[in-house]
């Protein structure tokens, strides 16, 4: 059991940062940006976490592992804490979380791009395999909520893309 | 304030519910693979926001109520979602029209949510937004696939038109909450909606070749006030009977 009063809000940090998304288990929560803040008061933890897609069924089994997690280093007393505002959005995804992606084999969500209300650019998507421009979106839904389904010509593979959200 | 503003979020929820309950009962049933995968990814979208939503609700009542307690454990008369989202699935080109109906208000209304006074509430509404968005672009293309397609795809689209039409004047029925609160910044008029909705899906139903039904005498409505179409109470049943039969029971 570790002493509680050798944390600090750091160190809960990098505690947080070795939980994965059990759906992209190639990035953590820290890297995926949910995680907004912590807050240490006595011996009292409190995360403030925010969901990435609504339907996202990942988040219940996220706050299970926080929970987890910090009970290993001798945590007791665990708030885990929702909020709705700001959204999160694609863009707090870490440019290094990003490639981790790609090296995963899920093409990294581009920049969001302001666009009319009624419209969704479709922009040309870079395989994560071979890098090539010549794919094709076969599917805006993918295996998750977060992803569109792609196929690559130049490969002949299909990929995943992380929605740009 | 605090009860009206309760009462919008539900109405907000039961929308959200309804539809994406409805869009579930196509897992597996749906024509093709990437369908089945679309509509279920769309249908959790829905029942996701619903949640949020629900949570912010019971959190402003303050009785200590869950999520699960609001769904399962209320009659088909405290339901107050639209009637055009209880409609029945029907064949593919019902599920897509009334799909297409709700996206096109969904977009509008989520959209201006965004800047309500109620911070919680815009934030559901920011992300919300974005996946109607998705939601949207799914339907609409399909409206257009089925309209234009073949002559028995084109048929049962408006068909499916021409059954769904009569709901959406439901849509755009403000009443004394929803006034008041839109008064507060809390809200947003539905009715002050209708006329970009109306030509949003003018502009997508003539391109797709299909025809708007004219209106009929009946305004079909009531679902804000609990009364629903017959649906509606077979719907709760298949969704509330394994809760209802084990109340403590744990996933």
């Amino acid at each position: 059991m570790v002493e509680i009063t050798s944390h600090t809000v750091e160190s809960i940090r990098e505690l947080l940062s070795t939980i994965k998304d059990p759906e992209v288990p190639a990035i953590s929560i820290v890297e995926l940006g949910i995680v907004r803040d912590v807050q240490l008061w006595e011996n009292v933890v409190t995360i403030i976490i925010t969901p990435t897609y609504s339907g996202c069924p990942a988040m219940k089994m996220i706050e299970d592992e926080i929970r987890s997690v910090l009970t290993k280093n001798g945590f007791s007393m665990i708030a885990i804490k929702t909020i709705f505002s700001p959204a999160w959005t694609t863009d707090w995804i870490s440019e290094p979380a990003k490639l981790k992606l790609k090296n995963y084999g899920i093409a990294p969500p581009q920049s969001i791009v302001q666009s009319p209300l009624l419209q969704i650019e479709i922009l040309k998507i870079v395989c994560p395999n071979c890098n090539s421009n010549d794919t094709k979106l076969k599917s805006e839904f993918g295996s998750t909520s977060c992803k569109s389904f792609y196929y690559c010509h130049s490969c002949s593979q299909p990929f995943e893309y992380f929605k740009p959200f | 304030m605090n009860e009206k503003t309760f009462e919008y979020l539900l109405r907000l929820a039961d929308d959200r519910l309804i539809l994406g309950h409805r869009l579930s009962e196509l897992c597996a049933h749906a024509p093709i693979l990437e369908e089945d995968i679309a509509l279920a990814n769309i249908g959790l979208d829905c029942i996701g926001q619903a949640k949020f939503l629900y949570e912010v609700a019971a959190e402003l009542e303050g009785k200590n109520r869950t999520p699960d307690d609001i769904v399962y454990f209320r009659e088909a008369i405290a339901y107050k979602n639209l009637l055009l989202v209880e409609q029945p699935n029907g064949d593919f080109a019902q599920t897509i029209v009334r799909q297409f109906l709700y996206d096109s208000f969904g977009i509008l209304l989520f959209d201006k949510l965004q800047n309500s006074s109620f911070v919680p509430l815009a934030g559901i509404a920011q992300k919300a937004v974005k996946e109607i968005r998705y939601h949207y672009r799914h339907s609409s293309q399909w409206l257009l696939r089925l309209g234009d397609g073949t002559e028995e795809s084109h048929q049962r689209t408006q068909e499916a038109l021409n059954n769904l039409w009569k709901f959406t004047d439901e849509i755009f029925l403000s009443d004394e909450t929803e006034n008041l609160l839109t008064e507060e910044g809390i809200a947003v008029r539905s009715s002050s909606l209708k006329e970009e909705w109306l030509k949003i899906v003018t502009e997508l139903i003539t391109k797709a070749t299909l025809s708007i039904p004219e209106s009929g005498v009946k305004v079909y409505k009531g679902g804000r006030e609990g009364k629903h179409s017959e649906h509606l109470g077979h719907l709760l049943a298949e969704m509330q009977i394994v809760a209802r039969s084990y109340p403590e029971i744990q996933w």
